[in-house]
């Protein structure tokens, strides 16, 4: 298995290659570097720590349980320990471990030299870190959360957890959040535009469609979660009442919120896991996947499906009969997805004798115990059995099959299978069998006693239980396997500790495999590709392009250095060359906007308004000052026109990375502002009269205007990106000072507005969403504001390179329009709905 | 559906493929079933029973077939599976199969669905039940009965619940009756349940709800009718006067502290409602939801300490002497 034969390039090439691609030495090369690899290796090994202390937690919950009414644990420690080990392994493990796979490995699975935003990939990194920090620092305070990984109102809510602890874990996890999405963000424009000539979506391997699925996953999941955080951290910290039923809030709002993100979280986990098993399997059975088209639909039918079967996590909330069955339909549907993958493996395996390395075993572990967690899905997904197994130790089983056999064995999988890559050496065989024989063994021994157990009536989240249930002997052999795994996983540590150091050498390629990061260096240079490859089958590597393809294809991103970063852009569907696109290098800028981020998010957390205040002006002075071209670039920039080969220094307008980036933005920000008018619309349905009783219909004349103000800014960003196309520096000016005033003026017009309400956001959840939507207008108009003048200040300060600024312009003019349209629509559903409904 | 369910029987576990070991336990240490959902009494959770009796081997059976195609395509001589590259194979394992299975299912499913959503004879009570940290408030409006952790229904005809919570969600399970439902505040669940034979049934709450969760149970103890109208009768009478000099000792001491501010003692002048209705304490099973069951001396650690039995819980314990708690203790007693 070689490489693409290409004519070798000349060393003081590769060594000047080296040098532009390299992170600067020292502290603060540690700090600011940004490549995807060094970012993505931080993710797993921070990812990796936190599952550690997952694990750890969740043998103190296993050695409380192992005998009848113990006394090792107290009940608010218990209640402590499941609560971070849930939300450990759910925000600080599996996502952030996927996404670190992803950051690594698909740049090089796609032969780009880096991912689109790496100063954007670091950030999410540091809000990672910080956030998980943040949540961790809850033992220091002595206010750990205790309301478990779901949160419920309104046991979370300010009435039943006044302590600071919910705050830590509604204010951390959406720090971790912004690191899920700003990794979407990236990763959704890196395999859309990055992936190597002849890539085209139909070659593209099976983990890249998987990441590509789930970034846009996070992109609709995530931003539900976020607005009930926002709501609920409003609801403890200033009184709104968005889930209390005696101010007209609803407590199953949150469960609504939760599930619609809580459970395409579970498939942006599995999803992940399943693309490295389609890795593995090929590899070692050397062969292509069989049904490759059926594989790729069933990732992402599984992605689209994922979010239309919430409720069944509700089946015991009281929902109608009718509801119930048109859930059970959707939750039973995802058998077929799943059931194509784990067929597809088993068929690409079918006859071929493959080797059996530890990476494989994980693969074959991964199918033989994710079919069961997948049976005992079918059967929690049935209304009337899940009446029974719910909230008992049947569905812990369950997920824990699903989520160990389907999430963490790939994992493993996937680390054996790509460590020596990452490292340059080969974890142990040996070792790596003891890794695999004790996990997987503990694993089973621990969780299949557990629906029985669950079946028996022992409920989950319980920190004691009574003799003579008939639940005591289980629960000891289940203690005993939690220990086994923890052994296991032990013997992982220690053979990554020795392998790393005096593992074997491992070459380029040594499992022989057929996607592009085999082609370039165990561990690879930091630039991955000195040349760009070409691709003409989905396993490069196995099916050599043809002498055309080569001609047309290769060469285009050469050794030759130009003393910056170069990457090339190709077309979504087929991957034709586009442009050399010319990639940041290191930059602190990344950190700190992440630490900006936390002082505000510490504000909020300690209630110090003035911190708060900080990080947000913090925050927008860091991102003007990133988003600033930096003199040696804008230099370069002026003198160059298109490369040697013929390809453009530039993608204008809607072709640019930053429209797409923008794009992908909106689409986050709309999901966050449709979640909070879908709440909207779920309290009217609760409540007999809207508004209440008590409360006036609002006045429409300042609204209105508002409204109208919105909209022409709007306009009149339109008008200048116009202006901007034809070259105008002024005309450019004028629109965005024209959207500006515009703006500012519905501010002060919804501000006022809200003054004259005649009633506080805590009198009731109407008045709650009054606020909080206007709010949510206001910050979304005030951001577009700063957007536009920051396109329209580079347009204007330099302005002899406006072909460059150009794509900047069009992305603020998408922002505003986006922004403009929030507005008009919020302000239509607080001021007009009361009217209408 | 009611009489026509299959018997529910201890042997029924034995024949699980899926959770061997399980099967095997079970066979070791009987079958006590006061809390299991394997041991239906009522009509509910055999149906139940039955369905997860018949998933599990359908699963199992599933579970086995894939994991014997896996070991069989990993150990076959060199071959391709099928024709063009599997497709056949896929598109029969992973979608017909998975369809079919799932379309009979989810009719299963449904139809079982329909049969527990109404009882098909008018519900015999009414009980209404108020879920608390940590503790349940039973109430029986038309029969004037108010009590706590311990529910008692007739036998052979269906109760009708009313459940509600004015606090943080709970869940009311009682696995050998049939499945749960959530207490949600400001929303009042329903639920019907039916036990077949008398006996009494464990129930504890499943959804978590706050550092005592593990210690909100409660009992369901299922009478033939007449006994059940002689139970409600006695109930709803209010609490005997305090007789001998210790029994209006104790009561004295238990109206001048702060008992009174959270129990209810129908007849006197105690109407707290934070705590359980106490009006006849003495005929239940248990105290502190489950928790322990009712003696003199379980009463008097649960009174003088409560935070060493169930830490968390919302009553404060009592600064009694000897005979003061003595006295307290009997007149409790006496609550029958």
């Amino acid at each position: 298995m070689t490489s693409t034969a290409q004519p070798t390039p000349r060393q003081e090439d590769l060594a000047a290659l080296h040098s532009v691609w390299d992170r600067p030495p020292g502290i603060f090369g540690w700090f600011a570097v940004v490549n995807h690899k060094a970012v993505g290796l931080r993710y797993m090994a921070t990812a990796f720590a936190f599952f550690l202390a997952g694990g750890v937690a969740a043998l103190f919950m296993r050695t409380q349980l192992a005998v009848a009414e113990n006394e090792f644990l107290p009940p608010d420690v218990y209640n402590e320990l499941f609560t971070m080990h849930g939300t450990t392994m759910m925000f600080l493990f599996a996502v952030p471990m996927a996404e670190g796979f992803a950051a690594y490995i698909v740049p090089l699975m796609i032969g780009a030299r880096e991912l689109a935003f790496p100063r954007l990939n670091a950030f999410g990194y540091w809000c990672f870190l910080l956030g998980g920090l943040f949540l961790y620092a809850s033992f220091l305070n002595g206010t750990v959360p205790d309301a478990g990984w779901f949160a419920y109102v309104p046991l979370s809510g300010p009435l039943f957890s006044p302590e600071a602890g919910m705050d830590f874990w509604l204010l951390g996890i959406t720090f971790v959040e912004i690191s899920a999405l700003v990794a979407a963000t990236e990763l959704i424009v890196s395999i859309l535009r990055f992936r190597a000539p002849g890539m085209s979506l139909h070659r593209m391997p099976v983990f890249v469609w998987a990441i590509l699925a789930i970034s846009f996953a996070i992109v609709f999941a995530f931003p539900p979660l976020i607005a009930a955080g926002i709501m609920l951290e409003l609801d403890r910290a200033i009184g709104t009442r968005f889930f209390d039923p005696a101010g007209g809030g609803s407590s199953l709002l949150w469960q609504h919120l939760f599930w619609i993100f809580g459970h395409p979280e579970v498939y942006i986990q599995f999803l992940p896991a399943a693309g490295i098993i389609s890795m593995v399997v090929p590899t070692f059975a050397q062969r292509s996947i069989a049904g490759y088209v059926f594989v790729v639909f069933a990732v992402l039918a599984t992605a689209v499906l994922g979010f239309g079967l919430w409720v069944h996590h509700m089946y015991a909330t009281g929902i109608p009969a009718l509801a119930l069955a048109f859930f059970t339909a959707t939750s039973l549907t995802i058998a077929v997805p799943s059931g194509i993958q784990v067929f597809a493996w088993i068929a690409t395996l079918w006859g071929s004798r493959p080797r059996i390395t530890t990476a494989l075993l994980w693969a074959i572990g991964t199918v033989v115990t994710f079919v069961a967690g997948g049976v005992t899905g079918v059967m929690v997904g049935l209304v009337p059995l899940d009446w029974q197994v719910h909230d008992t130790f049947f569905v812990v089983a369950h997920f824990h099959y699903v989520l160990i056999g389907g999430v963490v064995f790939p994992i493993f999988a996937g680390i054996y299978y790509w460590f020596p890559k990452i490292t340059g050496r080969l974890l142990s065989e040996t070792l790596g069998r003891w890794n695999f024989w004790l996990v997987f063994i503990g694993f089973h021994v621990t969780f299949l006693p557990m629906h029985a157990v669950g079946i028996m009536g022992m409920p989950r989240r319980v920190y004691t239980y009574p003799e003579g249930l008939g639940w005591e002997a289980l629960n000891l052999v289940e203690t005993a396997g939690a220990y086994m795994i923890g052994a296991g996983v032990l013997v992982f540590l220690a053979n990554a500790w020795v392998s790393v150091r005096s593992g074997r050498e491992a070459g380029p390629n040594p499992w022989g495999g057929g996607t592009l990061e085999w082609a370039v260096p165990s561990p690879p240079p930091p630039y991955n590709f000195a040349e760009n490859a070409v691709v003409a089958h989905r396993d490069p590597l196995w099916v050599e392009p043809s002498h055309d393809e080569r001609e047309e294809y290769g060469g285009i991103l050469t050794p030759d250095v130009h003393h910056r970063r170069e990457t090339l852009v190709t077309s979504v569907l087929d991957a034709r060359p586009e442009a050399i696109v010319w990639l940041p290098a290191f930059s602190l800028a990344p950190l700190f906007l992440a630490l900006a981020v936390g002082a505000f998010f510490v504000g909020a957390l300690t209630k110090v308004t003035p911190l708060m205040i900080v990080g947000l002006v913090a925050s927008v002075a860091v991102a003007a000052v990133w988003a600033w071209p930096d003199a040696k670039t804008r230099h370069a920039r002026v003198q160059e026109g298109r490369s040697e080969a013929d390809v453009p220094f530039e993608l204008l307008g809607r072709q640019s990375m930053d429209w797409w980036a923008a794009a992908v933005f909106v689409l986050i920000f709309g999901t966050l502002v449709g979640s909070f008018v879908g709440g909207y619309f779920y309290l009217v349905a609760e409540n007999d009269a809207w508004p209440p009783n008590g409360f006036d219909r609002p006045d429409l004349l300042f609204p209105a205007l508002a409204a109208a103000a919105a909209a022409l800014a709007g306009l009149a960003m339109f008008a200048a990106r116009i202006v901007a196309v034809r070259g105008g520096v002024a005309g450019v000016a004028v629109g965005v000072a024209a959207a500006t005033v515009l703006g500012a003026a519905f501010i002060v017009l919804v501000a006022l507005e809200q003054r004259e309400a005649g009633f506080h956001p805590d009198e009731h959840a109407y008045a709650s969403l009054y606020f909080v939507l206007g709010w949510v207008a206001i910050a979304h108009v005030a951001a577009a504001m700063l957007y536009g003048l920051l396109a329209a200040a580079r347009w204007v300060v330099l302005a002899d390179l406006q072909d460059w600024h150009l794509p900047v312009v069009e992305s603020a003019l998408l922002f505003w329009g986006y922004a403009s349209t929030v507005a008009v629509i919020t302000v239509a559903v607080v001021y007009g709905a009361p009217h209408v409904l | 559906m009611g009489s026509r369910r299959p018997h529910a029987s201890c042997r029924r576990p034995a024949l699980l493929p899926l959770p061997l070991l399980a099967a095997a336990s079970l066979l070791l240490t009987g079958c006590e079933g006061v809390q299991s959902a394997l041991d239906p009494q009522g009509p509910r959770a055999a149906e139940i029973a039955t369905m997860i009796l018949v998933t599990t081997i359908l699963g199992g059976a599933t579970w086995l077939l894939v994991s014997l195609l896996l070991i069989a395509g990993l150990i076959r001589r060199p071959a391709a599976v099928g024709g063009g590259n599997g497709r056949l194979f896929i598109l029969g394992g992973g979608v017909a199969f998975p369809a079919v299975v799932m379309v009979a299912l989810w009719a299963y499913g449904g139809v079982v669905l329909g049969g527990q959503d109404q009882p098909d004879q008018e519900p015999a009570v009414t009980i209404e039940v108020v879920g608390h940290q940590w503790w349940w408030e039973i109430r029986y409006p038309d029969l004037g009965v108010v009590t706590a952790n311990e529910m008692h229904i007739p036998t052979g005809v269906p109760v009708a619940l009313r459940l509600t919570s004015d606090n943080v969600v709970h869940s009311f399970w009682v696995p050998a009756l049939g499945g749960k439902i959530d207490l949600l505040p400001g929303h009042t669940s329903s639920l019907w349940l039916q036990a077949d034979e008398p006996g009494t049934f464990r129930g504890q709450c499943a959804e978590f709800c706050g550092i005592q969760h593990a210690r909100m149970a409660f009992h369901v103890v299922a009478h033939p009718p007449e006994e059940f109208e002689e139970w409600a009768a006695e109930q709803a009478e209010p609490a005997e006067d305090a007789r001998t000099e210790v029994l209006q000792r104790g009561q004295e001491i238990f109206l001048g502290s702060a008992c009174s501010y959270c129990h209810t003692v129908r007849g006197t002048n105690a109407s707290g409602r934070l705590g359980p209705d106490l009006t006849h304490l003495a005929s239940r099973q248990h105290i502190a939801a489950g928790t322990v069951p009712l003696s003199r001396g379980s009463l008097a650690g649960w009174i003088v300490d409560p935070q060493g039995v169930k830490p968390g819980a919302l009553m404060p314990g009592s600064r009694l002497s000897s005979e003061e708690l003595q006295s307290l203790l009997a007149y409790l007693m006496s609550l029958d």
